[in-house]
């Protein structure tokens, strides 16, 4: 193993966190990656032919839905009804209030009530034991308009198949995630997050796929496609695979991330166009946010994926009734499932719609960061002179022990680690239950109440080694810290590795900013350069700088003063992540990895 | 020392009371890593109510609880739940066996140190009072605290009921009433059948305290083991017909020991039983579930044999080893025999890879809800994830307690032959275990 003492040794960690940065980015690099292959049977080897003729009808009766839907001024609920059961669906409603804990001022909504329609088409051909779904949100203004014309219109289409082995469900829900949310708990009779809706009136069968469609616009130029659901949760990969397949077939423009494939993946620019759409996925993957409304049935172990219109200055366009082909050979291979999707790979990124990488390819990658931490936690617990591990004899390094569990240095250790995780146990509850309070004494709003309140308890952290120290009686020994910064290190260890298997992004974004200084801090460093390097690897700052790159990748680069606030308006949308769908991010970051980040700085700061 | 003890047992009350009380007391019990088929609450409710009903409680495949003698137990209303009280007992009864026989050992350690028996450079061996005084404490500190048995006991798991009837074994053992001891044994044997392995140790333990030595020619030998498995076999079959009376049936055989030896629920535990036989061709179950369950019990005799003249880290041996390969083991089943890792302190300087074993204990014991939850819930791992874990779990148990088996025998042998051991040609030697 190796020693602080010997600067070999630092070079090999050095080296060993390069690799791992190395290997992740190798990720991207075309000949690494694997081309995606349809591994269901029941949709690879079967014909279909798609015959969907009635897209200008599915765009009228989108204007209509949009006539209705300005006159309402909101979700066109009769109408919606009587033009589902005119198209001979079962049709029933679900109305839901949701009061958000404090107001989101990206949607602007706080106190939320609204319906969700579905129709169900029951299956011909066989016993309603399974279901698809195929949703459209009713957005605010003029957006999604087409989406549910198209809808309505694949409705009709289908009710005069007698293909159908599965009902299909046909879902508007308002409101996007708070109506998918109800509907879910709804059909799935849960309650995980304490919302308020009345319970379903109709079902199909168990849900086994689903599509969230969002259209805006009469022609498209392309198709994107999003996976990313909740808690970094992806749909099998089959289903990416049978988009792509039809997308291919049909002859439309497909992206992932808003990202075309290139071919060009020997040339400079052809490989970062493949790691900038990696980078996305990762960082959206890592935000641990539905990115469409498709995200929440992921939780219920329906593959659901979200399928947005996209229309640019691009010249080829692509009509409604391409579209609605499109969406009738999907459903139509998705009928022939005889099991629930579950060939293909659930743990993957996507370098380009054709590419993936799999678990076993990019594990390597985190496994070279965490390795750093064991050697490190490793060549402690042999400084602090137990028998060393390895050596045959015991005898030969009989060191007496002198630290056992119970030794006297427990307090010591066992100070900090109280008191960094009820800070983080502070951070977690008191921005939302001070929020009213703040909103009394300062002039802001309460959303600004709620992020500037978790910001200045994060902040306020970082004087807790100062408390802490007045808590304990008489010096730190250097014993102390060594046995401190061995439980940090190994509580770090497991933290990542139990957040890489749930969300491998997030995983690897924290072991990025977190392993160099777990690995290297310690209190001979130099105080002020290592309080500001650790200051700036903080989860915090992490976030930060992931805030920038992603607006970088996205090719909409801001200002510092933009992204501000775009880091205040992130931390508020975790913030309700949580509260609403139950999102384990903020969490996660609050309760373990800032309290675990807190004992570094501790440290640190050991006198 | 009664006063740490009291405070040690306020502050394991008070987390165990406010964890009752918490959210978390409605998600634990539904743990399979911490309740099994033969000790979820759930079936406990289920079983009485059934008897309520008139309903004999093993109609169905609910029902596995041993005794309808833990019944009334389980029936009373006070505001403690019987598993706090459970746990207490245990961590009493541990720290009472422990401190008796700390005092046994020094007593022995100071005979052999007046005869001269110890080689002159072991002295660093030798166990100090100081070093030995707040072993007791620790053990019961150790079960108290271990987040095994909180978790175990928030999920109001009868496995504490089985801890607490070996623990109060092990004190009348180390006090050396014959009669108390083979009594708890045969009610342990009784709950769960896999103590019968616990007869061995305790009866060694009891003829070294006579002065007896296991020699077969001696009649005193045969006159004690014949009295001593006499009141084990009487005091089971007691038990047994007492069952019979009680429900005027036979059917708890069936259902409970042979729900035990023949495993016909392969729910996922940490245990090694389920994968297999979940794997295995229906026509080979039979042999293996042979193989499996001889496993439990084959080693007590090598054991017995090599550890005859250390009958209670014989004891420990045996609940680390049926803790591990029982075929239904919940995180309760360790914890009681990891409360005796104190009691080992002094062989620390001999253990060759705590470090390892620790990490990939506790690395494990948070993968496992992580992959339950990757497997049951989000559908993207499977179960080979799962029992993955589970095996690496127990493979580093079971390097744990053949450190620690190793650590042991190779004290023993420094004590006699010296610390410094030198090959005849005067290098440094190594000792292998054989």
């Amino acid at each position: 193993p190796c020693h602080l003492q010997d600067p070999a040794s630092i070079s090999h960690l050095v080296m060993c966190y390069l690799a791992g940065v190395a290997w992740f980015m190798g990720l991207a690099f075309e000949p690494f990656t694997l081309r995606t292959y349809m591994s269901e049977n029941a949709m690879g080897s079967t014909m279909v032919e798609e015959r969907f003729p009635a897209g200008e009808r599915a765009l009228a009766t989108g204007r209509e839905f949009a006539a209705h839907k300005k006159k309402v001024g909101g979700m066109p609920v009769d109408w919606l009804v009587k033009t589902m059961q005119s198209r001979g669906l079962e049709v029933f409603t679900q109305s839901f209030t949701r009061k958000l804990p404090f107001p989101d001022e990206n949607k602007e909504r706080y106190m939320v009530r609204g319906t969700n329609v579905y129709g169900i088409l029951r299956a011909p051909r066989a016993p309603r034991t399974e279901a698809l779904v195929l949703s459209a949100p009713c957005s605010e203004g003029n957006n999604n308009n087409q989406a549910v014309g198209l809808l309505l219109g694949l409705a009709q289409y289908f009710r005069s198949q007698i293909h159908w082995a599965k009902d299909i469900i046909f879902l508007v829900n308002e409101h996007d995630l708070i109506g998918m949310q109800a509907w879910l708990e709804g059909y799935h009779h849960t309650n995980t997050t304490g919302g308020d809706w009345s319970p379903l009136q109709g079902r199909g069968g168990s849900i086994q796929a689903a599509l969230s469609l969002e259209l805006s616009s009469d022609v498209i130029t392309s198709l994107d496609l999003v996976l990313e659901g909740l808690n970094g949760q992806l749909p099998n990969l089959d289903l990416a695979n049978l988009f792509y397949a039809f997308c291919q077939k049909i002859g439309v423009l497909c992206t992932i991330q808003g990202k075309l494939q290139r071919n060009d993946w020997d040339t400079t620019s052809g490989y970062s166009h493949a790691a900038q759409t990696m980078m996305l996925m990762v960082l959206k993957q890592a935000s641990g946010r539905p990115w469409g409304d498709h995200g929440l049935f992921l939780r219920y172990h329906i593959e659901a994926a979200s399928i947005r219109g996209i229309n640019s200055f691009r010249q080829y366009k692509t009509d409604t009734t391409t579209i609605g082909r499109l969406l009738e050979g999907m459903y139509r291979k998705l009928n022939n499932l005889l099991e629930r999707l579950h060939q293909s790979y659930f743990f993957y990124l996507m370098p380009s719609l054709s590419r993936f990488v799999s678990i076993g390819y990019y594990m390597p990658a985190f496994g070279l960061l965490a390795v750093i931490l064991l050697l490190r936690a490793l060549d402690l617990w042999v400084q602090l002179g137990a028998s060393p591990p390895g050596t045959e004899d015991g005898v030969a390094g009989g060191v007496q022990v002198s630290y056992g569990p119970s030794s006297p240095g427990v307090l010591s250790i066992l100070t900090p680690v109280v008191i960094s995780h009820m800070t983080g146990v502070a951070l977690y509850t008191l921005p939302i239950l001070s929020q009213e309070m703040a909103v009394q004494h300062f002039p802001v709003s309460e959303t600004e109440a709620v992020v500037l309140t978790a910001i200045a308890i994060y902040t306020a952290g970082l004087a807790l080694p100062h408390n802490t120290h007045r808590l304990l009686q008489g010096e730190g020994t250097e014993e102390g810290w060594r046995v401190l910064k061995l439980v940090a290190l190994l509580y770090l260890a497991v933290l990542l590795g139990c957040t890489a298997l749930i969300n491998f992004s997030l995983g690897f974004i924290l072991a990025l900013s977190l392993v160099p200084i777990a690995a290297f801090i310690t209190p001979h460093t130099p105080k002020a350069l290592s309080a500001a390097i650790m200051v700036l690897l903080s989860p915090g700052c992490t976030l930060l700088y992931c805030v920038f790159v992603f607006q970088e990748l996205q090719e909409t680069p801001v200002s510092l003063q933009d992204g501000w606030m775009l880091f205040l308006s992130v931390i508020s949308q975790g913030i309700l992540d949580h509260a609403l769908y139950g999102s384990l991010v903020y969490p996660l970051l609050a309760l373990l990895i800032y309290p675990c980040w807190l004992l570094l700085w501790n440290i640190l700061f050991w006198k | 020392m009664a006063a740490p003890l009291t405070l040690l047992l306020i502050v394991a009350v008070t987390i165990r009371a406010v964890l009752f009380r918490s959210s978390l007391a409605e998600l634990i019990p539904e743990r399979v890593e911490v309740v099994s088929p033969l000790n979820a609450w759930k079936r406990v409710v289920e079983g009485l109510a059934l008897l309520d009903l008139g309903v004999s409680p093993y109609a169905g495949d609910v029902f596995h609880e041993v005794s309808p003698l833990s019944i009334p137990l389980n029936e009373s209303n006070t505001s403690i739940h019987p598993s706090i009280m459970a746990d207490a007992l245990t961590a009493v009864a541990l720290y009472l066996a422990v401190k008796d026989y700390n005092k046994t050992v020094f007593r022995k350690q100071k005979y052999a140190l007046e005869a001269e028996r110890y080689p002159l450079d072991c002295l660093e061996l030798i166990r100090t009072p100081k070093e030995m005084y707040y072993i007791p404490l620790k053990v019961a500190m150790f079960y108290l605290l271990n987040p095994f048995t909180i978790l175990s006991c928030v999920a109001k798991s009868t496995c504490g009921l089985n801890n607490a009837v070996i623990a109060l074994f092990i004190l009348c053992t180390v006090k050396g009433s014959s009669l108390m001891s083979a009594i708890f044994l045969a009610l342990a044997t009784y709950q769960s059948i896999y103590p019968l392995t616990l007869f061995a140790p305790a009866l060694l333990y009891l003829l070294q305290r006579l002065y007896i030595p296991v020699n077969w020619q001696r009649s005193s030998f045969w006159l004690f083991t014949t009295q001593y498995t006499f009141m084990y076999l009487g005091s089971l079959c007691v038990m047994v017909c007492l069952s019979f009376f009680l429900l005027s049936s036979w059917d708890f055989l069936s259902s409970v020991y042979g729900f035990i030896l023949s495993v016909p629920d392969l729910t996922p535990n940490i245990g090694l039983f389920w994968y297999f036989f979940a794997e295995m061709f229906e026509h080979f179950r039979l042999f293996f579930i042979c193989v499996f369950q001889i496993n439990v019990f084959f080693y007590t005799i090598p054991l017995s044999i090599k550890l005859k003249e250390h009958p209670i880290f014989l004891i420990f041996m045996q609940i680390a080893i049926i803790s591990i390969f029982k075929s239904y083991p919940t995180v309760g089943d360790i914890a009681l025999y990891m409360a005796f890792l104190p009691a080992w302190n002094h062989l620390y300087r001999f253990l060759r890879n705590i470090f390892l074993v620790s990490v990939v204990l506790l690395a494990c014991s948070a993968l496992f809800p992580v992959l339950w939850h990757l497997w049951i819930y989000a559908g993207s791992a499977n179960s080979n994830f799962y029992y993955a874990i589970t095996l690496l779990f127990n493979v580093a148990q079971i390097l744990l307690v053949s450190d620690y088996f190793y650590a042991y025998l190779r004290r023993e042998h420094h004590l006699t032959h010296g610390l410094y051991l030198k090959r005849k040609d005067g290098s440094e030697a190594t000792l292998v275990l054989k």
